[in-house]
């Protein structure tokens, strides 16, 4: 009988070789290979695993000269000294509260019978019993805030779109994930996608809708194909009956991410944001009721639907309810994916589970929330990432994307490059974004430069100032965060 | 490629995909996967098909950073140039990629080898810096793996 050896195929651990680590594995006598999603330990990858009567023990980092040696004689034992152990009683797995990536990891993506067999679809048959207003009731009372980045609390989204007026009604999940240091929504759609489809049935029945669209940007080729298998299964499997699902692409637009300018590209325009009112949850889609939700949004309902807003809410902290998938990304030594409850120390992610920094220097400041979120000093490392809390010290968990920077880092360069990276996804509708973007790089080059310095400071203030209150999205109106950061923190280098 | 070949591909293509709700999208990206770029020539056929104007097709083109205007060169080398790769010598990299290439951004080689692109993110955050060649991404990207991705 052979033993199962398990391979992530994940688009990270691809790029660091678990695919030639695959074909190693592959020829060794007594092994039955398997590709998964991955853990998100990306330091330990490509990570093997091998199913043993205690559970499955871990091997990693691999190559593909060190996985053919560890399993030239058959599979390796837990008695090997390259072992690393049970996988889930790591510390950096056992420290989580994986409830929407329970399965990431875990199963191969694309098989229905595993996806139920962990628990798959328990959710969705949860709401085919009860009414839609029940179901809203649920999610509302779980307290899901939109993982995206607004947090703007689901329940209360679904609620106007189910008593919206309107025939279609639309379910559009946002996985434009354009933000630099998250990588959640894509491990989701490539390691679980069922978890997302599940979601948006659930959110479907909840509003009355019949109908949705995934968009993904085109940077995810691995997460597009995944999840265009996993509709065709889905729809063999007889789970899309009554609901028509379509996968779109993106084309390389940061801006639509933004909710109002990812319906005008799903409709076939440029990416130009709209007006709001009216909201999308009236008008959203080709005029129609729609609900817009993250990736991470959508795959956390059918958790919630099967294990109850109770449990969901036993999780987290205030107003931040259940679990935060966090990401661990730049120079950290532990990079990675980490579901935890709300309410943990920011100090306690980036140096108990992230190790401090790859490079080994000092920590210099951490930025939250993607590139329009502030740079954080080690001062305020205590805060506890809850939306409330990081909102007290004006910065934002956005999509709980954090990015660690070492004592190499120029934070002067890095707020220049917030206007840069603005001037160059500004949509150009609004003028405090389209203008002010560009502005904002001439300011900061000449304060870098020591021209009239002080009164460039004034003149910078002041156009952050518009761009937030004049700016007709969060582009615009969020990309002064990360500059206004570094001249409060780091106020020597701007 | 000649021009009616390229309208005679097009009209394939809104024909197949057309009926779909905002199909202009879809039927940018099919004909770009066709050809490697958006041939002028295309733009026509697909304004008929969808009864927009060309202008406005034109416009969606232009504002999409992945749509091209302009035939690749054989190779396309993405760097990315967001923050979690800037957090690990990200600027650098791109420094040395444009010298060892001799080219900008947008820009491909005199040879018609290798065009250069900057991309926002590839989501590979935890094992920067992150660069792909003609699609296929690669992790932890130094001065010396770049030269060898590209074969200098």
């Amino acid at each position: 009988m052979s033993v199962e050896a398990f391979v992530p195929a994940d688009f990270t651990a691809c790029a660091l070789g678990a695919d030639e680590v695959a074909a190693a594995v592959a020829v060794a006598p007594g092994v039955e290979v398997r590709r998964t999603g991955s853990r998100g330990l990306y330091w330990l990858e490509p990570l093997v695993e091998v199913a043993t009567d205690a559970g499955r023990i871990g091997f990693g980092p691999l190559d593909a000269a060190s996985a053919s040696a560890l399993f030239g004689d058959g599979p390796p034992d837990a008695g090997h000294p390259r072992c690393l152990g049970l996988v889930e009683e790591l510390p950096w797995l056992k420290a989580q509260s994986r409830l929407t990536m329970a399965r990431v990891g875990v199963i191969e993506p694309l098989s229905v019978a595993q996806y139920k067999a962990h628990g798959g679809f328990q959710g969705l048959d949860r709401a085919r019993a009860l009414t839609s207003a029940a179901i809203v009731e649920t999610v509302t009372e779980a307290g899901l805030r939109g993982r995206g980045g607004a947090a703007f609390p689901t329940g209360i989204k679904w609620r106007t779109v189910l008593e919206a007026e309107g025939d279609p009604k639309y379910i559009v999940c946002n996985a434009d994930e354009g933000d630099s240091g998250t990588f959640a929504d894509r491990m989701i759609m490539e390691s679980d996608p069922f978890s997302l489809i599940e979601g948006m049935l659930i959110a479907g029945l909840a509003v009355g809708a019949d109908c949705g669209y995934i968009y993904c940007r085109a940077e995810y080729p691995l997460a597009i194909d995944t999840l265009a298998a996993a509709i065709r299964l889905a729809e063999g499997a007889g789970y899309l009956n009554d609901f028509r699902l379509e996968l779109r692409k993106g084309a390389g637009a940061y801006i639509c991410g933004e909710e109002t300018s990812l319906l005008e590209s799903l409709e076939g325009k440029r990416g130009v944001i709209r007006y709001r009112p009216p909201l999308p949850a009236i008008k959203g889609l080709f005029g129609q009721p729609t609900v817009v939700n993250n990736v991470i949004s959508l795959a956390s309902v059918p958790a919630i639907l099967a294990r109850g807003s109770d449990h969901y809410r036993s999780f987290g902290v205030g107003r931040s309810t259940g679990t935060l998938t966090v990401q661990l990304a730049g120079n950290v030594r532990r990079g990675g994916l980490f579901e935890v409850p709300f309410g943990k120390p920011l100090r306690w992610v980036v140096e108990d589970l992230g190790g401090g920094t790859a490079s080994g220097r000092p920590i210099k400041a951490v930025q939250a929330g993607g590139p329009l979120g502030a740079y954080i000093p080690p001062r305020h490392f205590d805060t506890a990432l809850d939306y409330e809390s990081f909102q007290a010290i004006d910065a934002m968990i956005g999509h709980g994307g954090l990015v660690v920077f070492d004592e190499a880092a120029d934070l002067g360069a890095l707020a220049r490059y917030a206007f840069e990276f603005c001037a160059e996804e500004s949509c150009g509708k609004c003028t405090p974004c389209r203008i002010g973007a560009v502005r904002g790089v001439e300011v900061v080059d000449r304060i870098r430069r020591g021209e009239a310095a002080a009164d460039n400071r004034v003149l910078l203030r002041d156009l952050c100032r518009t761009m937030i209150d004049g700016s007709l999205c969060g582009l615009g109106g969020m990309a002064p965060l990360p500059v206004l950061s570094v001249m409060a923190h780091f106020a020597d280098e701007l | 490629m000649r021009d009616d070949a390229i309208v005679e591909a097009a009209r394939g293509i809104v024909e197949r995909l057309g009926a779909l709700e905002g199909a202009l999208l879809p039927i940018l990206h099919a004909v770009q996967d066709e050809f490697g770029y958006l041939p002028p020539a295309c733009v026509p056929v697909i304004a008929k098909g969808l009864n927009l104007s060309r202008a406005e097709v034109q416009g969606v083109i232009s504002f999409y950073p992945l749509f091209r205007a302009k035939p690749p060169g054989r190779r396309v080398v993405a760097i990315c140039r967001a923050e979690a790769c800037q957090a690990m010598g990200g600027a650098a990299l791109e420094a040395h990629a444009k010298s060892a290439l001799g080219i900008g951004f947008g820009e491909t080689s005199a040879d018609g080898e290798v065009t250069l692109e900057p991309v926002y993110c590839l989501g590979n955050c935890a094992c920067p810096p992150s660069v792909t060649v003609d699609g296929v991404l690669h992790a932890r990207v130094d001065a010396q793996r770049f030269d060898e991705l590209i074969g200098r």
